[in-house]
């Protein structure tokens, strides 16, 4: 075969190669949509984290603001330490409140951030000071028995 | 009877020597190689003329493949999917199965046994009818003209190779999903996109490629220089690339799975 026709296939091929390498990282992979190279870090404590995972997504208004990047049991206090890594595009409000959340009934958990009206935001290494926990199935049932278990004593009024 | 114990044992012992003599040999080789790479790269007409025929030539079998397993995976996942009512995942599934798992693997198969094989008959039909010897006797030295440009056009077309597979399989699962079906088109992408993360996925599956490439290439220049100069031998020689070069990519693949996706729970 011609050499110069050769080297036009290799060259197709490798353009293709280095085409297709892009497209699994814009198109399919999430590097078109969100970068962690400029990030900031917070980290919330939260009570009970339920099933929420390293790499969970953090939302707000259901808009993927950032990641979860480290989960840690803090031994004085025995709560999670989460750190997350936030976009600089956006910025919250120091009274931002944190809340794990369930991405449908099965679905998996991530962060939801609600903010706040504070004038000042949130830096790099700042602590989320307002957080809710996961809601664990079994403490829920089990308050549900407990309440239904109070109205059958005949004292409705206490229930909450 | 005492003797036909010590005749077995003997067996055993020659056997182990010998496959172990034989992987040092071939590490040996590998090393030299490398080493003589630097003639390919100085004259890189050499490389590109290996990676028509190793990478280009590979092109169709490698996307009519992942065109199939694509579709497949489309299908199947589909089929389970759409009982928990999450459908719109199949993209995620597709996604990642491919780029993950699919994609290096099932690339590098196809393409030991069509390119590897390939090097080796090459090379041991050279050595079979005394070229590589007559090199010699020219003062050109076979491993730095015949086995290195070979070697490194088959590392530098199994990336490609892959990505390609895994891009042409995501579109087959798209075909399905999406055009055939009629999964929401949106959610297929988006969902996809939420899932497939490209340092932890992407990356990880192209290391595994590389990895891939270097064990197929080297053990296919390796029987082929190791082959017996007969016409039995060459045959063996590219029968013991595919089977080799099958087990390592399968053994290499869980040994390099629970390296990079143990951590992640």
């Amino acid at each position: 075969m011609q050499r110069t026709t050769m080297d036009l296939w290799v060259g197709l091929f490798v353009m293709a190669g280095i085409g297709a390498l892009l497209f699994l990282a814009l198109k399919v992979g999430n590097l078109g949509t969100y970068s962690a190279a400029d990030s900031y870090t917070l980290v919330g404590n939260f009570e009970n984290i339920g099933g929420l995972k390293v790499r969970a997504p953090v939302k707000s208004a259901g808009v993927v603001v950032g990641r979860v990047t480290d989960i840690q049991l803090n031994t004085e206090t025995f709560d999670a330490a989460v750190t997350i890594s936030i976009d600089t595009r956006y910025r919250f409000p120091k009274d931002t409140f944190a809340s794990i959340l369930t991405a449908g009934l099965l679905g998996e958990q991530y962060i939801g951030l609600a903010a706040g009206g504070d004038e000042t935001s949130l830096k790099n290494g700042d602590k989320i000071m307002k957080t809710n926990s996961a809601i664990v199935l079994e403490d829920l049932i089990g308050r549900f028995l407990f309440n239904k278990a109070s109205e059958g004593n005949g004292s409705g009024s206490d229930k909450n | 009877m005492p003797r036909r114990i010590v005749v077995g044992i003997r067996g055993v012992g020659h056997r182990v020597i010998d496959s172990i003599w034989r992987l040092g040999y071939a590490s040996r080789f590998f090393l030299l190689t490398l080493l003589k790479s630097g003639t390919s790269f100085r004259r890189f007409g050499l490389i590109i003329r290996e990676l028509y025929f190793t990478g280009v030539l590979s092109l169709i079998i490698i996307v009519v493949s992942g065109l199939f397993v694509g579709m497949v995976l489309g299908l199947q996942g589909y089929e389970t999917l759409q009982r928990f009512g999450a459908e719109s995942a199949v993209g995620t599934m597709v996604a990642l199965s491919l780029v993950r798992e699919l994609g290096p693997v099932v690339a590098a198969l196809l393409f030991a046994s069509r390119a590897g094989s390939a090097i080796t008959a090459e090379i041991g039909l050279m050595k079979a009818t005394d070229q590589l010897a007559a090199m010699e006797m020219m003062a050109v030295d076979p491993i730095a003209r015949v086995v290195a440009p070979r070697f490194w056009a088959g590392v530098i077309s199994m990336p490609f190779l892959a990505a390609l597979f895994s891009v042409v399989g995501v579109f087959g699962g798209y075909l399905i999903a999406v055009v055939l079906i009629g999964v929401d088109e949106g959610s297929f992408w988006s969902q996809m996109q939420n899932a497939v993360d490209f340092r932890y996925d992407i990356v990880n599956g192209v290391i595994k490629t590389c990895v891939f490439g270097v064990a197929v290439t080297a053990i296919a220049v390796f029987e082929g220089y190791d082959a017996s100069p007969t016409a039995e031998g060459v045959s063996g020689a590219t029968t013991r690339t595919v089977v080799t070069s099958a087990l390592v990519i399968l053994g290499l693949d869980f040994v390099l799975t629970s390296v990079m996706f143990r951590g992640m729970s």
